[in-house]
């Protein structure tokens, strides 16, 4: 019997620019978008770990299953309610954001963080396999069809075959990420935000409303997490298991930015979701989740505070 | 007179004892309740309790009520390794199950050392052959199957080049082995060789791949879940070429997941609920009328292996675990002997299965089956 050995890796090691390869820019620019729209996910959820680190000065370890979790709300309102998808989708979301913002704070983050941030940390991982276990056991353990609410269609620009959900997703995505951006910085209450982020105890005494900043902080968390799940669920399918990737890339693409910066989460996302994307088509899919993995290492030996963060030295 | 009425009631439950527990026989279905298997585990899972509700509704097998437990492997090989010894331990008839080839490969020595028949859902050719006299297929090999969609590709669809996807498991591998042969064979030239990891979310690179290798086919070898999502993201990207597959690309699960994207997928299927054989068809009214939702090939495995479990231990006319294998090798089990088999199976000297099979098209999100194959030894 002919086996056929699997391509040699120089083979598969495929570069751009090689002129042996027919359009390898046009191939090159379609991984670029694809990548980008994967990272501008990636970036939504980033942006949860900054805003959680910021506020309260841990890591949320269940901020992987805050975008799988929305998309399951859905689904079951859609299934045990009997709502229409778009009734299923509000209601999904608001559940989610109260539950998983409101309650989040209020049942897990406030009685804990008063016990140091290290148990409030292993507090969310505990978090995490409860609501990854519970979609399982009270929803499905298969994975689900999640209706797409972006254009299907692919336009060709240029030789490029663009799919529109992928622009779409992007610009969306880095339209919330912008609007968030704009509301921290060039609004009153965004401001108070970031002053209470930044020292809540001077925040407090300039009679800023810390604990409602907070509580606003983690609704905002809740809220581009649910955006995330909604744009990523019809691609991935709703799954119980879908946090599990979605956290790791989000955490490196946080740390790769800069834990403390949203335009830091934001840049991140961008770049491991591209480096995902040309690792898979260039090397190997075999490969493709140590790459990200190796750029994580290289930044916190060379830029620990990531390349948009800023250092932050803390008394102890 | 207090003494004896003890004595009594003493031996009325010594003797009864026995016979409470002839009354059921235990069957362990060591199966992919969740993980990357968990569309094909529950859709075993569902079949074989169709089986055994039917069954025991009858009477049972020789008047034992069968009496199943499902043990969760997590589509995990260890854990389907501690799963299968412990159905052994617990006394269980038959193993049935699991349906992923990698855990079948790892756990099924432990059923050939206690000399008890398991009955799998796995479509990998290498298993059956190694010599284990133990285990036995539910469905198609993929070496009964590659040489027909190999055919149908060069005959059927004309294809001169084919991009060929596949999952780098156990079940991935052993297709793509099967495959390239056959394809070169025929003279159809392989244009790209993708390999993807099983449980991949994203197939977006897999896809731009697909669509530049501009391969006059496509040959998809993935599990249920990841099929799905290649399929959607083949039509994200614009991909055009006939989606070509095996069994899996076109179950119903898939169909499902994929929506719109599955429409055109073409291919081969060993079991369908919607082939031309009223057997299926009214398993698949049944299956569908107990879990409301349509049987892929997976519930038709599940069903078929409770039924070779029963067929083979009325032939043998006893409960004799070793027995059961050595009646199964070798048989063919025709439905007008027992109509649960559903279709007229031969079961090889290794396990592997010879039957009738399908060629289908998904067309408006639903498999028609436009060709029906003869045997391989018919």
């Amino acid at each position: 019997m002919v086996t056929r050995q699997p391509e040699p890796l120089r083979a598969r090691l495929r570069l751009p620019f090689l002129v042996d390869q027919e359009k390898p820019m046009a191939e090159f620019l379609a991984y670029l978008i694809a990548g980008l729209a994967t990272g501008a996910i990636y970036a939504l959820a980033a942006i949860g770990f900054t805003l959680v680190w910021q506020t309260s000065q841990t890591i949320n370890f269940a901020q992987g299953e805050f975008v799988m979790l929305p998309a399951i709300l859905v689904l079951a309102s859609a299934q045990f309610l009997g709502l229409p998808m778009a009734m299923a989708v509000l209601v999904g979301i608001v559940a989610f954001i109260l539950l998983f913002g409101f309650g989040f704070k209020k049942v897990i983050v406030d009685p804990m963080i008063r016990h140091g941030v290290l148990p409030l940390a292993i507090a969310t991982m505990a978090l995490s396999i409860v609501m990854k276990e519970g979609a399982k056991d009270g929803f499905s353990a298969e994975a689900q069809r999640f209706p797409s609410f972006l254009p299907a269609e692919t336009i060709t620009f240029a030789g490029i075959s663009i799919s529109l959900q992928h622009v779409a997703i992007i610009v969306v995505a880095c339209l919330a990420i912008l609007g968030l951006q704009w509301f921290v910085t060039g609004t009153r209450l965004g401001r108070q935000m970031q002053a209470t982020a930044q020292n809540p105890n001077v925040a407090l005494i300039l009679g800023i409303p810390v604990a409602q900043m907070v509580m606003l902080t983690f609704l905002i968390n809740a809220g581009l997490a649910a955006l995330a799940s909604v744009l990523i669920s019809p691609i991935y399918l709703a799954k119980f298991s879908n946090g599990e990737v979605i956290g790791l890339f989000a955490f490196i693409a946080a740390i790769v930015g800069g834990f403390n910066q949203v335009r830091g989460a934001l840049a991140g996302g961008l770049i491991v979701g591209v480096i995902d994307s040309l690792a898979a088509a260039y090397i190997s899919t075999s490969y493709r989740l140590a790459v990200p993995l190796v750029l994580l290492v290289v930044i916190i030996l060379v830029k620990p505070e990531g390349l948009f963060g800023r250092p932050e030295e803390r008394r102890v | 007179m207090r003494l004896s009425i003890l004595a009594t009631l003493a031996a009325a439950a010594l003797s009864a004892a026995p016979v409470a527990a002839q009354e059921k026989v235990k069957l362990i279905n060591v199966i992919e309740l969740s993980g990357a298997g968990a569309t094909a585990g529950t859709n075993f899972k569902n079949g074989v309790d169709l089986a055994v509700a039917d069954i025991n509704a009858k009477g049972g097998i020789l008047g034992r009520q069968i009496e199943i437990v499902h043990y969760d492997t997590q589509t995990n090989p260890g854990n389907t390794r501690a799963a299968v010894q412990r159905a052994i331990d617990e006394g269980t008839y038959a193993v049935l199950g699991p349906v992923f080839s990698g855990p079948i490969g790892a756990s099924m020595q432990i059923s050939q050392r206690a000399e008890v028949a398991q009955i799998v859902g796995g479509e990998a050719a290498g298993f059956t052959r190694q010599g284990n006299p133990y285990i036995f297929r539910t469905s198609l090999s993929q070496a009964a199957a590659m040489p027909k969609i190999a055919a149908y590709m060069k005959n059927s669809l004309k294809a001169n080049s084919v991009a060929v996807v596949w999952v780098n498991n156990d079940f991935g591998k052993g297709g793509r082995d099967q495959i390239l042969p056959e394809l070169e064979k025929l003279g159809i030239k392989v244009a790209v060789d993708v390999a993807t990891e099983q449980g991949q979310a994203d197939f977006a690179a897999d896809a731009i791949k697909v669509k530049n290798a501009n391969a006059d086919a496509v040959f998809v070898y993935l599990n249920e879940e990841e099929s799905a999502r290649f399929l959607r993201a083949a039509k994200q990207q614009g991909v055009n070429k006939p989606m070509v597959g095996e069994t899996t690309l076109l179950g119903a699960k898939v169909i499902e997941l994929a929506g719109d994207a599955a429409n055109g997928a073409k291919g081969h299927v060993g079991l369908s609920v919607d082939a031309p054989v009223p057997a299926f068809q009214e398993f698949g009214k049944k299956f569908q009328a107990k879990f409301n939702y349509a049987s892929d090939h997976n519930g038709l495995k599940g069903y078929m292996a409770v039924y070779m479990v029963k067929w083979g231990t009325e032939k043998q006319k006893k409960f004799d675990k070793k027995g059961l294998a050595d009646t199964l090798r070798g048989a063919t089990i025709k439905p007008s002997e027992e109509p649960g088999i559903l279709i007229e199976t031969t079961i090889e000297a290794n396990g592997d299965l010879d039957r009738i099979s399908f060629l289908a098209e998904v067309k408006d999100g639903k498999q028609v089956i436009t060709e029906t194959l003869p045997k391989l030894k018919p």
